[in-house]
């Protein structure tokens, strides 16, 4: 009764968002995505014991695949952590409502069960525990044997939930995570303990005598009480509902005086980057793409690729740009009435952003010149692809924002939310990168080296030269969809 | 100062605001009453420029605000808690509103002296972002802030509602204070009758959109505004 009106709930809430034609969008290529998985896995279970057999005629399959246990739990427990979070649903209407606590608290972990994550095992397991009773292996001892990685697969499931719970408000939670996975594969790798074969061993004794699996039983029970216990302290509106007030550490930024009148909106801009979740996350991800580099450079196959210099150039250069620049003016939506009526000049707002953004492509290239010790070429490539991002790009990218219609909840974490930083928003990068790109190629292949750095360095260099122009078309842009934008910023969801 | 004309606003065939003409002169104090859905918010976001009118416009001191932008140096505003910047404290809050309508700091802490007892020492020096105060607390930060920067026409939306007695009082007396002293022209709506009386020299009651009375305040307002919202409960 109680999960038929929650699940109406959230249907609502799901059906009714004012964003709902865009997260459906997402929701379909989603489950395209699932259903690849599915296939991939279901293929998996069928093919993996005729497969193992071919290759390995001397050798158990059986045994091997307990063997790759140890590695698919390390697997499973990582992927479900970056991917994997506790269903959440609006629990503050319902606290005053004659509804028992331990009854949500129930109804939200019973979700997590259903999640897709713990359905992809079961494609592998059930055909490949099929495959193994067609081969003549004992139905009795493979049936109990499914059953043990069966109870594995919740035990992933809630563990992940604790190590989440307390992990996922720190900074940079992924750290201790993926620290602690390594050490235990790089333990078992260089055969410091061999959790490999303990892991194996333990399954294979479940196999041998099923009532072992009553161990698991016991671990998964505690750990699904233990989580209990874990919600329900949070459903008091002072702890888990609440969000932490930390105390505020303010810095004067007064050296953005010298830009003079977008000084105020380059602090703020600052200020947001720094002080929210969200978009802190996106400086996190501009280190990721200075090092870029180094995952092609040293690859000698890369090494008369040179187009591809300006693909890593365009990105390690732009990545700040890309990443903060497609959701102009989404950042301010939660203020943007207060922006539109104060004494604002529209293009000093832009202004800032631009500043802002080609400050970072300056800042990233002076900072990747390190690049140099890859050959004299890869850093003109860079700089041809800075000078492109400054006078090309981010013109583009402000243009583009224009046409932004989704609000962003600054206050939410960025973890595989498609607001702010997830897959989708690298579509958007794809033509940034890509066109550059394709000039440069062009060139390289009818001219030179050279030449080619150089046409794009013109065209950077025209952006730059028309950049009041192009500016007053731009906020002509905005000004225009102004009233669009303030209605859709004002709506939740 | 402010004149309306033949103004209104239409949603999907609904008309929510349908205003002949309406003039505000300079130095009124001006209140807005009326049940929910009267269209108080709908004006004060037309005069604002938040949201586009179906028909007519408003002239706010020679400017019409949806054809230009130049009303904005004059005019300040506190609609809700979306004029807040969350993740700024309330002083970096202050100063960056000062510093758009060209204010240095002194000017802003002449602002915020007069709410220092309003404040009540929770909001200034607190070291919290504004995103973390109170509902309470907010609305004094954007109601202080509304008044930074010698404005002439200030635009407040309930901002009695979610306020303590105390802090009521004290911010009748600054309204009164601005409107009487300095000729700004204060707009203000409230669905409180008894405060809205207080502060306010002249009260247009708005019902479905539509101006159905126009008072000037004098002792017998409240008693007329009150038997006027009685009968219409009941009819």
């Amino acid at each position: 009764m109680m999960i038929k009106l929650f699940l109406g709930l959230e249907w609502k809430s799901f059906v009714r968002s004012a964003s709902f034609g865009k997260s459906l969008g997402i929701k379909i290529l989603l489950g395209f995505l699932a259903i690849y998985f599915m296939a991939v896995f279901l293929i998996m279970g069928i093919a993996l014991f005729p497969a193992l057999k071919k290759i390995f005629p001397d050798e158990d399959p059986f045994l091997m695949v307990n063997g790759f246990l140890f590695y698919w739990i390390l697997g499973d427990l990582l992927m479900r952590f970056f991917f994997q979070k506790l269903p959440v649903m609006h629990v503050k209407p319902l606290l005053v409502l004659p509804i028992k606590r331990h009854k949500i608290v129930n109804y939200v972990l019973g979700k997590s069960v259903v999640s897709f994550f713990n359905f992809l095992p079961f494609f592998a397991i059930i055909p490949f525990g099929v495959t193994l009773i067609l081969n003549d292996y004992p139905l009795y001892s493979v049936v109990f044997w499914m059953l043990a990685l069966a109870l594995t697969v919740f035990v992933i499931n809630f563990f992940n939930f604790i190590v989440e719970n307390y992990l996922a408000e720190k900074e940079l939670s992924f750290l201790p995570m993926v620290l602690l996975v390594g050490l235990f594969f790089a333990m078992d790798y260089f055969d410091i303990v061999s959790f490999r074969a303990f892991v194996s061993k333990a399954y294979l004794t479940i196999y041998d005598q099923p009532y072992y699996n009553l161990v698991l039983v016991v671990v998964l029970m505690a750990l699904y009480i233990l989580n209990g216990k874990l919600l329900t302290e949070k459903l008091f509106l002072d702890s888990g509902l609440k969000s932490e007030i930390k105390e505020v550490r303010t810095s004067n930024l007064n050296w953005t005086k010298n830009f003079g009148g977008i000084a105020p909106f380059m602090q703020m801009d600052l200020k947001l980057i720094w002080r929210n979740k969200r978009s802190k996350s996106s400086v996190w991800i501009v280190l990721m793409g200075l090092l870029y580099g180094l995952f092609f450079y040293p690859n000698p196959r890369f090494q008369d690729l040179t187009s591809f210099y300006v693909f890593v150039g365009v990105f390690s250069t732009g990545i700040f740009l890309i990443n903060f620049g497609q959701f102009i003016p989404a950042w301010d939506s939660s203020y943007y009435k207060l922006l539109m009526s104060q004494n604002i000049k529209y293009k000093q707002y832009l202004e800032s952003k631009f500043t802002l953004m080609a400050l970072s492509v300056v800042i990233l290239f002076v900072l990747g010149i390190p690049y140099i010790y890859f050959g004299w070429k890869v850093l003109l490539a860079h700089f041809a692809a800075a000078i492109y991002n400054v006078g090309v790009n981010s013109h583009v990218i402000l243009y583009g924002g224009s046409f932004n219609r989704k609000k962003i909840d600054l206050s939410q974490k960025a973890a595989f939310n498609y607001q702010g930083t997830g897959a989708v928003q690298w579509l958007i990068g794809i033509p940034l990168m890509l066109l550059p790109m394709g000039i440069f190629a062009l060139f390289n292949a009818l001219i030179g080296f050279e030449i080619a750095s150089l046409v794009l360095i013109i065209s950077g260099i025209v952006g730059i030269v028309f950049h009041e122009k192009l500016m007053q078309h731009i906020t002509r842009r905005y000004l225009n969809s102004k009233y669009k934008m303030i209605d859709a910023f004002g709506q939740d969801n | 100062m402010i004149s309306t004309s033949n103004l209104s606003k239409v949603y999907n065939g609904n008309t929510v605001l349908n205003i002949e003409t309406l003039d505000i002169p300079k130095g009124q104090s001006f209140g807005l009453v009326g049940n929910n859905g009267a269209g108080k918010t709908t004006y004060f976001s037309l005069l604002l420029d938040l949201i586009q009118p179906s028909s007519g416009h408003i002239v706010s001191n020679t400017i019409q605000v949806n054809k230009s932008e130049d009303w904005k140096p004059f005019t300040t505003a506190f609609i809700d808690e979306s004029f807040l910047i969350g993740y700024l404290t309330p002083e970096e809050y202050f100063y960056f509103i000062g510093e758009l309508r060209g204010q240095n700091r002194a000017d802003v802490n002449k602002v915020l002296d007069r709410f220092e007892d309003l404040f009540h020492g929770e909001i200034l020096n607190k070291k919290k972002y504004l995103r973390d105060l109170s509902k309470g607390n907010q609305k004094k930060v954007g109601i202080a802030a509304a008044l930074i920067g010698q404005p002439e026409v200030i635009v407040l939306d309930e901002p009695f509602a979610n306020l303590d007695p105390t802090t009521q009082i004290r911010l009748k007396a600054i309204l009164k204070d601005l409107a009487q002293k300095q000729g700004v022209t204060i707009l203000i709506s409230s669905h409180d009758l008894l405060h809205v009386t207080d502060v306010c020299e002249r009260i247009v009651v708005l019902h479905k959109g539509e101006i159905i009375k126009d008072l000037i305040t004098n002792e017998a307002t409240l008693k007329e505004l009150e038997a006027h919202f009685a009968n219409q409960s009941l009819g």
